[in-house]
C-alpha cells in the first residue's frame, strides 16, 4: 500500500488532502497510493477523536469546548467521507459481514447518530445493523449503540458483543435529561428574574428529546458521572428530593450498580489488563457486563 | 538584600520541592495602577504581590522613578473551596479561572475571582492601627471585672504592625449552567459580565440574587450545538460595547443599547478561511483561545492556537495584523491533537501603549511582537536560564534552514511547558508570566542600550 522505502508521515500528509484525490481522471498508482494513505489517515483521525469523544464521559471536568471541537471535526470527516463514496463503501462492507464485525458497525452506527443532521441532507439510508435490542424506541438502542461502542473503543481485541438487555434502559432515564438540565436551570434561574426565560421556557416544552449520540455528548455535561463512591450520605440527599423532577429509582439503581471505584480506575484496569477490581472474574466477557453497567450509569444519570 | 533573596521572592514564591497540581497558576492580574499583582491557582488560593516602593528597596541606579520594581507577597486566600453539585453529581473545580480588579474607589481593593461557577467579590483592606486602652475589655479582648474599673479612660488608636484583611463580600452564585470563562468589569464601575460556554451574564456589582442574561447562544437541540463562546470582554470606554469570541474563530461585538438579549451581533469580526490551507485541524486551530481590547478601545486583540491577530473595531472582514506565534507546530497538527496539546488555551496581552503585544507558547517560550516593525521576539520563562537582573537573551526555534548556536529543534520543545497566563502592567514594562506553579516577572531597563528585559 505504502511505496517502498518512504516512511510513512502521519502528521504531514493526515493535514492536506493530497492533490492527487479529486477528480482523478487517470489514477496513477501513486496517486492511488497517495489517496489510500490520505484515508487510512482520515479514518484513524475519525477514531481518535471517537474515542477522546467517549473518553470525555469519564472525565470529571467535561470541556464543552473541546468536545464540540471534536465533535465538529469528526463531522468534517464523516461529510467528507460521504462525498468520497467511502462511507457507503464502509458501511455496504460492514452491514455484509455483520455478525463479525458487529463492533465495527456498531461505531458507524455511532457515528452516523452523531452527523445525523449532514447526512439526511445527502438522504442517505445508512443500515442499523443491531438487532433492536429492546422495544423501548431508538433511543434505546442507540444507547446501546453508544456503550457498545464505548466498550470497544476501551476494549480491544473483543470480538463478540452482545447486546445488553436494556432492562434499566428505560425511556424516562433519557426523559430525566433534559429535565434535570431544565431544571437545575430552573432553580439556578429562580432568582434572575432578568434571564432569558424564553429559551428556558422553550426548553421546558421539549421534555422527551431525542437521545442522540450528540446529545449525550453534551447533554451530560450537565448530569455528569455519579461519585466514585456512592455513600449513605449521598443517597439520603436524594431522598430528599421531591421525586416528581426525576426518576429516582433508575439513578438509584444505576448509583448503587456502579463499581465500587472511579472512572479513572476503570481506564487504567482496562488499559493495564491487569487484576480487575471489579466483582467477577477476570474474563472479558464479565468487564464488559461491569463497564455496560457503567456506561449506562455515565450516560443514563 | 542579595541577589538570592531577590530572586526568591520574585522566582520562588510557589517553589516548593516538589510540584503539586494545586499549585499550578492559572490567571495573573495587574490591578490598575500595576502596584498589585494577584494570581490565582488550582487548588483555589490567591496570592497578591505588591509592589516595593523606593522607601522599602534598594534605590536603583536607573530610572528616575526611583521604583525598585520588586513584587512580594501581599496577602494570601483562599478564594474557591473544591464543591460538590449533588443534584448533577458534578464535581466543582476550585481552580480560579481568572480574576479581575475594580478600579479603586476608596483605601480599600477590591477584586473578583471566580471558579468553574461561582465568582466571588473581595475585599483587600490594610490595617495598621487599633485601638487600645478599652475600659471593658483588657488586652486580649477579655472581659474586665468592672470592680477592677476605677476611672474611664478614651481608647486611642495606636499604629500595629501592617495587617492585610482579605474579606468575601459578595457571593455571585447559581448564574452559570457551563464552566465560566470569563469575567470582565465595565468601565461603569458598576456592572461586570461572566461567561461560560454558552450564555453571557451581566451582574451589579452590589447585588447577588440576580443576574441580566445578555447573550444566549444555547441551541434548542443540544445535538446542535457547533459553536461555544470562548472568552468575553467588555469595551474600556463605552459601557454598553462587549466583545465575545468563540470557537469557531469569530468574534461578536454586542451592543447593549439595541436590545436586551445580544444574541445578534452588531459587528461579526470573521477571516474568511484560505481554502488552500484546509484541513481537518482547520476550525480547531481557528478558535480563539483569547479576546482583549486595546487600551484605546481601538483595537481587538485575538489568540488562537498558532497565530495572534490585531482587528480593527472598524473593519470586519478581517484581521488588520497576524503574527504566526508558532508557525512550525502547523505541520504538527496532528500530533498535538492526539496529545491534546491543540485545546490549550493561551492568553495575550497588550502593552500600555498598544504597541506590542505578547502571548504564550511551549517550552517556557512567550513572545512579543512589536506592532509598528512587525517584527517578533521569543523569550523563555525558565528558572535555569533567567537570573535575577540578568538580561534575557532571544530564543530561537530551529525548524530547517541556518541552524544558531543555542536554538532550539522543533522536536525537543517541550510541550508540557506551556505558557498560557501572563499580564502587563497597566503603565510600565513590567510583565509577569506564569509558568507551571512559578510566577515570574520581568521588567525592562529603559537606561540601557539593549533592547532585552530583565
Amino acid at each position: 500500500m505504502f511505496p517502498k522505502g518512504t516512511k510513512r508521515k502521519f502528521s504531514d500528509s493526515g493535514d492536506e488532502p493530497p492533490a492527487g484525490s479529486e477528480g482523478v481522471n487517470q489514477p496513477s498508482s501513486a496517486a492511488v497510493r497517495m489517496l489510500s494513505s490520505y484515508s487510512l489517515q482520515r479514518q484513524s483521525l475519525l477514531d481518535m477523536s471517537l474515542i477522546k469523544l467517549q473518553l470525555c464521559h469519564m472525565l470529571v471536568e467535561p470541556n464543552l469546548c473541546r468536545s464540540v471541537l471534536i465533535a465538529n471535526t469528526v463531522r468534517q470527516i464523516q461529510e467528507e467521507m460521504t462525498q468520497d463514496g467511502t462511507w457507503q463503501i464502509m458501511t455496504q462492507a460492514l452491514s455484509a459481514a455483520n455478525a463479525a464485525a458487529q463492533c465495527s458497525a456498531d461505531r458507524l452506527v455511532a457515528t452516523e447518530v452523531l452527523c445525523r443532521q449532514t447526512e439526511a441532507a445527502q438522504g442517505e439510508a445508512t443500515p442499523r445493523p443491531l438487532p433492536t435490542v429492546g422495544s423501548d424506541g431508538s433511543s434505546a438502542e442507540e444507547l446501546v449503540v453508544v456503550e457498545e461502542e464505548e466498550e470497544e473503543r476501551v476494549e480491544e481485541g473483543v470480538s463478540t458483543l452482545s447486546p445488553q438487555p436494556p432492562t434499566s434502559y428505560l425511556p424516562s432515564t433519557f426523559g430525566m435529561d433534559p429535565c434535570w438540565e431544565e431544571e437545575t436551570d430552573e432553580d439556578e434561574d429562580e432568582d434572575s428574574e432578568e434571564c432569558a426565560s424564553g429559551s428556558e421556557e422553550g426548553d421546558n416544552d421539549r421534555l422527551v428529546e431525542d437521545s442522540r449520540t450528540a446529545e449525550q455528548v453534551f447533554g451530560t455535561f450537565e448530569i455528569k458521572n455519579p461519585a466514585p463512591s456512592p455513600d449513605p450520605a449521598l443517597e439520603e440527599l436524594f431522598s430528599d428530593v421531591d421525586a416528581s423532577y426525576y426518576d429516582l429509582d433508575t439513578v438509584l439503581t444505576g448509583m448503587q450498580s456502579a463499581p465500587k471505584m472511579g472512572p479513572y480506575d476503570l481506564l487504567e484496569s482496562l488499559s493495564s489488563h491487569g487484576p480487575s477490581p471489579l466483582s467477577s472474574s477476570t474474563s472479558c466477557r464479565s468487564d464488559l457486563n461491569e463497564l455496560d453497567h457503567i456506561m449506562e450509569i455515565i450516560v443514563g444519570s | 538584600m542579595g541577589e538570592d533573596a531577590e530572586s526568591s521572592k520574585i522566582n520562588h514564591s510557589f517553589l516548593r520541592d516538589y510540584v503539586t497540581e494545586a499549585d499550578v497558576i492559572s490567571t495573573v492580574e495587574f490591578n490598575h495602577t500595576g502596584d498589585l499583582l494577584a494570581t490565582g491557582d488550582k487548588g483555589g488560593r490567591v496570592v497578591i504581590f505588591q509592589r516595593e516602593t523606593e522607601s522599602q528597596g534598594e534605590v536603583e541606579e536607573v530610572g528616575d522613578t526611583g521604583e525598585s520594581g520588586e513584587y512580594n507577597v501581599y496577602s494570601t486566600f483562599q478564594s474557591h473551596e473544591p464543591d460538590f453539585d449533588y443534584l448533577k453529581s458534578l464535581e466543582i473545580e476550585e481552580k480560579i479561572n481568572k480574576i479581575r480588579w475594580l478600579p479603586r474607589q476608596n483605601a480599600a481593593h477590591f477584586l473578583l475571582s471566580t471558579n468553574d461557577k461561582t465568582i466571588k467579590l473581595w475585599k483587600v483592606s490594610e490595617r495598621d492601627k487599633r485601638p487600645e486602652g478599652y475600659n471593658l475589655k483588657d488586652e486580649e479582648g477579655r472581659i474586665k471585672d468592672i470592680s477592677t474599673v476605677t476611672s474611664l479612660q478614651v481608647p486611642v488608636l495606636k499604629p500595629t504592625d501592617l495587617m492585610v484583611e482579605v474579606r468575601p463580600r459578595r457571593v455571585f452564585s447559581n448564574g452559570h449552567t457551563y464552566h465560566v470563562n470569563s469575567i470582565s468589569v465595565n468601565s461603569d464601575g458598576e456592572t461586570y459580565l461572566s461567561a461560560d460556554d454558552l450564555r453571557i451574564n451581566m451582574w451589579h456589582l452590589g447585588i447577588t440574587d440576580r443576574s441580566f442574561n445578555i447573550v444566549d447562544i444555547k441551541p434548542a437541540n443540544m445535538e446542535e450545538l457547533t459553536e461555544v463562546i470562548t472568552a468575553a470582554e467588555f469595551h474600556p470606554h463605552h459601557c454598553h460595547l462587549l466583545v465575545y469570541s468563540s470557537s469557531k474563530g469569530t468574534l461578536r461585538l454586542c451592543d447593549m443599547r439595541a436590545s436586551a438579549l445580544c444574541d445578534h451581533h452588531t459587528k461579526l469580526f470573521e477571516e474568511p478561511e484560505d481554502p488552500g490551507s484546509r484541513s481537518f485541524f482547520s476550525e480547531i486551530v481557528s478558535s480563539v483561545s483569547d479576546v482583549k481590547f486595546s487600551h484605546n478601545g481601538r483595537y481587538l486583540l485575538t489568540r488562537d492556537y498558532l497565530t495572534a491577530k490585531v482587528w480593527d473595531l472598524h473593519m470586519e472582514k478581517g484581521p488588520v495584523e497576524t503574527y504566526q506565534v508558532h508557525e512550525y507546530l502547523r505541520s504538527k497538527l496532528c500530533s498535538l491533537y492526539e496529545n491534546d496539546c491543540i485545546f490549550d488555551k493561551f492568553e495575550c496581552v497588550w502593552n500600555s501603549t498598544d504597541s506590542v503585544i505578547m502571548t504564550g507558547a511551549y517550552n517556557s517560550f512567550f513572545r512579543m511582537f512589536d506592532r509598528e516593525t512587525g517584527r517578533g521576539v521569543t523569550l523563555e520563562a525558565w528558572r535555569e536560564t533567567s537570573k535575577p537582573r540578568a538580561v534575557l537573551r532571544t530564543r530561537r526555534v530551529y525548524n530547517g534552514g541556518k541552524r544558531r548556536r543555542g536554538d532550539v529543534g522543533v522536536d525537543s520543545l517541550d510541550f508540557t511547558k506551556k505558557i498560557l497566563h501572563m499580564a502587563w502592567h497597566p503603565e510600565e514594562n513590567i510583565i509577569a508570566i506564569a509558568a507551571t506553579n512559578n510566577l515570574y516577572i520581568f521588567q525592562d531597563r529603559v537606561n540601557t542600550e539593549s533592547q532585552g528585559q530583565d
